[in-house]
This record gives C-alpha cells, sequence and structure tokens, in this order.
C-alpha cells in the first residue's frame, strides 16, 4: 500500500503527518521524502545513511565538425534548448527536457550524450524504517525527474509513505500519481481552506481517494471542518494546535512523542486505510 | 525601481503575511504574487479583478485512435513514459504524464498523433487598496508554472513602469525549483523569511545557496523567533557565517493566528508586538535598498 501526504499550501504539517505515520506503523515502512527541493524528514528521523548516488539526466553536447546547420535539433526542441543561426550551434543543456528527440534527428551524429547533475538521492535506516531522500542541486529547476528517480529507487514495501511538495503542479502530480490514497494536510486557516481546495481538486483530477487531516486544529477558524462535510470528504484526525508541539517540531521532534494517545490513532488510522 | 522577492525555502514561514504587511505599510508598490501553485495573497489583500487572461503554455500529445495503426513507435520512444496501449495495441497519450515534447508525433508514421496547445492558467491584473496587483492561477495539476510566474512578472514590471512605481513586492514561491527560479530572475533583492525550527534553518541555508548561485543580495528576518531561542542564535549564526544580515526578529505574537483567521494584514493591528518588527524590518529594508541604488 501506498500513502501520499500532500498539501496546497506550505508549512501546513506534511511532514510531521508523514513522519508520525511511519513511526506508527506495525509493518514493515519505507519512507520516501518527494520534497526534494527542501527535504526535511530525515530531521525527525536522524537515519544512517548506507548509500548515495547522484542523479542525471541526458542533454545533448554538440561536435562542431561534424553539424552541418541543418537546424532539425533546434526545430524539434520544444524546450528552446537548441538554437542554429548561420553557421552557429549553441546547445543550452540547462533548458533540456532530455526527451532525447534531438538525438533522434540528427543525421550527422553531431550530438553526443552529456549529463547535468540534477541532484543527489540517498537512502539508510532510521531504527526499523527504510528512509530515501533525494536533494535537488541548487539552482536547478527541474525536482520531477529527480522525484521519479527517488521513487523508483525505493521500490515497494508492505507500506510505502511518500511526503510530497507543497503546492499543486506537476511535482505533486509525480509524487502522489501512483499513491494508494493521499492525505491532505492543512491547517485552519483561509490560506489553508483555499489552498486544500485547489489540492482536493488536483486529486479528482488524478482520480485518487483521499482524506484530510487538520493540523494545528482550534485556532478559530471552523470553515475548514464545514467544508469537509459539506463536499463529503473525510476528515481523517486533526492534531491540536499547542505550543509544545511547536516548541518540540523546532527541535526535530515527532508530535506522536508530544501528544499522548496520537501513535495509537495514527496507527488504527493506518490499519482502517488498508481496509 | 526596486524589485522586492520575499521567499522562504521551507513553506508556511509567513512570505505572504508579510508581504501583505509590506503592501500596506509603502502603499503604492506594484504587487505580484508568484505563488503560482497556491497563491494566497489576495485572501489578505481583496483586489477587485481587472483584468483575466488565459495562460496558454506548452502542448500535450493526443493520439487519433482511428489513425493508429498500433506499431508501438511512439510508446518506444517516450523517455516520460506516458503512452501506454490498450489490448489491440492501440496508443494513448496520458496527459499528466506527457511533457509535450513532440517527439512522438514527430515520428509517427501514420501521423496519428496531435498536440494540442495547453490552457494551463489564468493570470489576473487587479486593483487593491495598496496599488495594483498582477497575479496567477496554475489550474491544478497543470505544468509550466516557471513560465507563468516569467509571465505574471513581465507583466508587473511593465506597468509599473508605466505607473513609475518606486517598488515591485514579489511574494513567492516555496521551495528552490522552477517557479522560485523564475522568480528570482530580475529582482534586486530577496528577503528571505525563516523560522527558529530544526527544517527552517537547512531550507534557509538551501534558499540563501540559490541567492549567491544568482548573485542576488539576501537578507533574512525570523518569524516567530522566541518560538526556540537556540536555535534563533543558530540561524542568525549562519548567517553571519554566509555574510547575510538578518533584518529583523519577528516576536510569535497571537494577534498574527488572528489576522490570519480574519485575512487581513497583521501590519493593520498596529500595536502589536508583531506589527512593529514588521515596520521595522520595511524601513531597514527600505534602507538598504537605496544603498544598493547608490552603489
Amino acid at each position: 500500500m501506498k500513502i501520499a501526504v500532500a498539501s496546497g499550501k506550505g508549512g501546513t504539517g506534511k511532514t510531521t503527518v508523514s513522519v508520525s505515520l511511519a513511526l506508527s506503523s506495525s509493518k514493515p515502512v519505507t519512507f520516501v521524502d518527494c520534497d526534494v527541493e527542501e527535504p526535511n524528514a530525515h530531521i525527525f528521523f536522524q537515519p544512517e545513511m548506507s548509500g548515495s548516488e547522484t542523479f542525471y539526466l541526458t542533454v545533448p553536447r554538440v561536435v562542431e565538425d561534424r553539424c552541418t546547420y541543418c537546424g532539425k535539433c533546434r526545430d524539434i526542441c520544444q524546450f528552446n534548448a537548441i538554437t542554429v543561426f548561420g553557421k552557429t550551434i549553441m546547445a543550452f543543456q540547462d533548458m533540456c527536457h532530455s526527451c532525447g528527440g534531438c538525438f533522434l534527428v540528427c543525421e550527422e551524429h553531431a550530438l553526443e550524450e552529456a549529463r547535468r547533475e540534477i541532484g543527489r538521492i540517498e537512502w539508510g535506516y532510521s531504527r526499523d524504517i527504510k528512509v530515501f531522500q533525494a536533494s535537488l542541486r541548487v539552482g536547478e529547476a527541474m525536482s520531477s525527474p529527480l522525484i521519479k528517480a527517488v521513487k523508483k529507487k525505493a521500490g515497494n514495501d508492505q507500506l510505502v509513505i511518500y511526503d510530497a511538495p507543497p503546492g499543486t503542479s506537476c511535482p505533486v502530480i509525480n509524487t502522489v500519481r501512483d499513491a494508494d490514497y493521499v492525505i491532505l494536510v492543512t491547517e485552519p486557516t483561509p490560506f489553508g481552506l483555499h489552498d486544500l481546495k485547489l489540492a482536493a481538486e488536483v486529486m479528482k483530477e488524478l482520480g485518487l481517494s483521499f482524506g484530510v487531516i487538520i493540523n494545528k486544529a482550534g485556532i478559530g477558524f471552523d470553515k475548514v471542518n464545514a467544508w469537509c462535510s459539506e463536499n463529503q470528504v473525510t476528515l481523517l484526525a486533526e492534531i491540536p494546535f499547542r505550543k509544545d508541539v511547536a516548541e518540540a517540531y523546532a527541535r526535530g521532534i515527532p508530535v506522536i512523542d508530544v501528544i499522548s494517545g496520537l501513535k495509537d490513532r495514527f496507527g488504527k488510522l493506518l490499519k482502517e486505510l488498508e481496509k | 525601481m526596486k524589485e522586492l522577492l520575499v521567499l522562504s525555502g521551507k513553506g508556511g514561514t509567513g512570505k505572504t503575511s508579510i508581504t501583505a504587511s509590506f503592501a500596506v505599510l509603502n502603499q503604492d508598490a506594484m504587487l505580484v504574487d508568484c505563488d503560482v501553485d497556491a497563491s494566497d495573497l489576495h485572501l489578505l489583500l481583496s483586489p477587485e479583478t481587472r483584468e483575466k487572461n488565459d495562460f496558454i503554455s506548452g502542448v500535450t500529445a493526443r493520439v487519433r485512435p482511428d489513425d493508429c495503426t498500433a506499431c508501438g513507435t511512439c510508446v518506444d520512444i517516450c523517455h516520460y513514459d506516458a503512452i501506454s496501449t490498450s489490448e489491440d495495441g492501440i496508443a494513448h497519450v496520458e496527459p499528466f504524464t506527457c511533457e509535450g515534447c513532440a517527439v512522438c508525433a514527430h515520428f509517427c508514421p501514420e501521423n496519428a498523433i496531435d498536440l494540442e496547445p495547453d490552457h494551463c492558467g489564468y493570470w489576473y491584473v487587479s486593483d487593491t487598496d495598496y496599488g495594483p496587483m498582477v497575479h496567477a492561477r496554475l489550474i491544478p495539476g497543470e505544468e509550466n508554472s516557471g513560465k507563468l510566474v516569467a509571465l505574471v512578472k513581465k507583466e508587473a514590471r511593465e506597468r509599473a513602469e508605466k505607473l513609475s512605481k518606486d517598488i515591485i513586492l514579489v511574494d513567492g514561491p516555496p521551495g528552490i525549483g522552477c517557479p522560485v527560479i523564475a522568480s528570482v530572475s530580475g529582482a534586486d533583492m530577496i528577503l528571505v523569511v525563516t523560522e527558529p525550527t530544526q527544517s527552517g534553518l537547512h531550507d534557509l541555508e538551501r534558499v540563501l545557496g540559490l541567492c549567491r548561485h544568482f548573485k542576488i543580495p539576501a537578507c533574512v528576518c525570523i518569524n516567530k523567533w522566541e518560538l526556540n531561542k537556540r536555535l534563533s542564535e543558530e540561524v542568525e549564526k549562519a548567517c553571519e557565517r554566509l555574510q547575510v544580515p538578518v533584518v529583523g526578529k519577528i516576536p510569535f505574537d497571537e494577534t498574527v493566528v488572528e489576522s490570519l483567521v480574519q485575512g487581513i494584514p497583521v501590519v493593520k493591528y498596529k500595536d502589536c508586538s508583531a506589527s512593529k518588527s514588521i515596520a521595522n524590518i520595511w524601513s531597514a529594508i527600505q534602507k538598504m535598498l537605496n544603498q544598493e541604488e547608490q552603489k
């Protein structure tokens, strides 16, 4: 079973929830931190890393003396990564999406395969939880290929938990799309509700079942609860807004170590979701 | 004209609350929301929309099943595994996975693949009580957020020039990837909003790395700073090591929570301690922007 933990808005508690779920599981669990731009789960797991690898994309490099400047590579590239004018050709490797089209259309073999570093993938154990994470190279724009790569590396397990990046666009889609269930974490504010609606829209588009966890519950805005019941969206749990929780989070301590009974609650939730 | 971009790396540290407060304090800025995935600035500034435009960018491949001969060329050629086949071998493109590279259409021997332009979202020009605002909405699940950010910024800049604005205030997206890199382009200064948590500290270092990579001067403010004083000190030390000034610290203040719930920029609550800190930070940033100009 694969569970993805996502949210439209950032900072609502995705990592808090996903880490807690992993720690509450009675079954073998693989945890994948898919927020490759800002991976944070390791702060709570303190895993002992046992392996790592650098992830690259294949990009074109021009072999000038073979090039006839026909422009076919430029014409097929939808990402403006190759320009040809007169007797000049330039490949902008940073713009390349690695579709492979330019290599296929070049009849002169004037493009050779080079590689661009996207980021690093690491894995290890935190107690008996297998933890995978990846971090995007600073300055690299494309996080989606790295998300796909770390998920592939992690493979399958009895329970796989994906900690998603914030937002509603491609990095989130690439995280959640093969999940059996998605937990949307929100906070009871107008921001939280607005972004929850957007995230719910994505899950519906993708045909994924989802439920909601409200974090920082009790700060005085009840429209999230109302929205859930009006739209027949399952409210899975609420985590209360407490200063000691925030303080523990600051130090990298999981919320289940602070709120008594929460671990059992999450353990039960996992069992319910498996049904 | 100067452009200030507010970033954070980690989400939910207070970018939007602070940008909205700066808008109130300045009264006459050009305002931009570059968080096109999950834009929230409009929830605090209640804009009146004057212009709504479609954002069409990129293409998605679509197979015409009647013309497909089930040869499998497209399936083999797609680097994104976006094409699958039904039992009879007819190809089907999964639109969410398709990157719009057009390679399948180019190599289809039957010319059975069309490339359809993507309607990825909308962008708006609005009026607020504190100046005009350019913002956008990516249709949930769509691609090209970086291009939409670039478009929003370009439109805002052109309008700001026409209106002789002194400052453009930009609310940025979380992270350090595509939409953030598009937001950074053209900024004169970046304010990074962080919080005294292990996650905040980790993400701060990465986002400051990004500022350095693109050679844009940065400064930092610590939100909810006394939530963990030791970690706040660590943030300050990290900033000192990276030679980035800390322009202020905002206390944890219940009024901020209240202002969020009410959908009102926090500096409207004039007497609260968070408001005072934000006002001081705004003065410090104005000073720094002027100094940059004199350089």
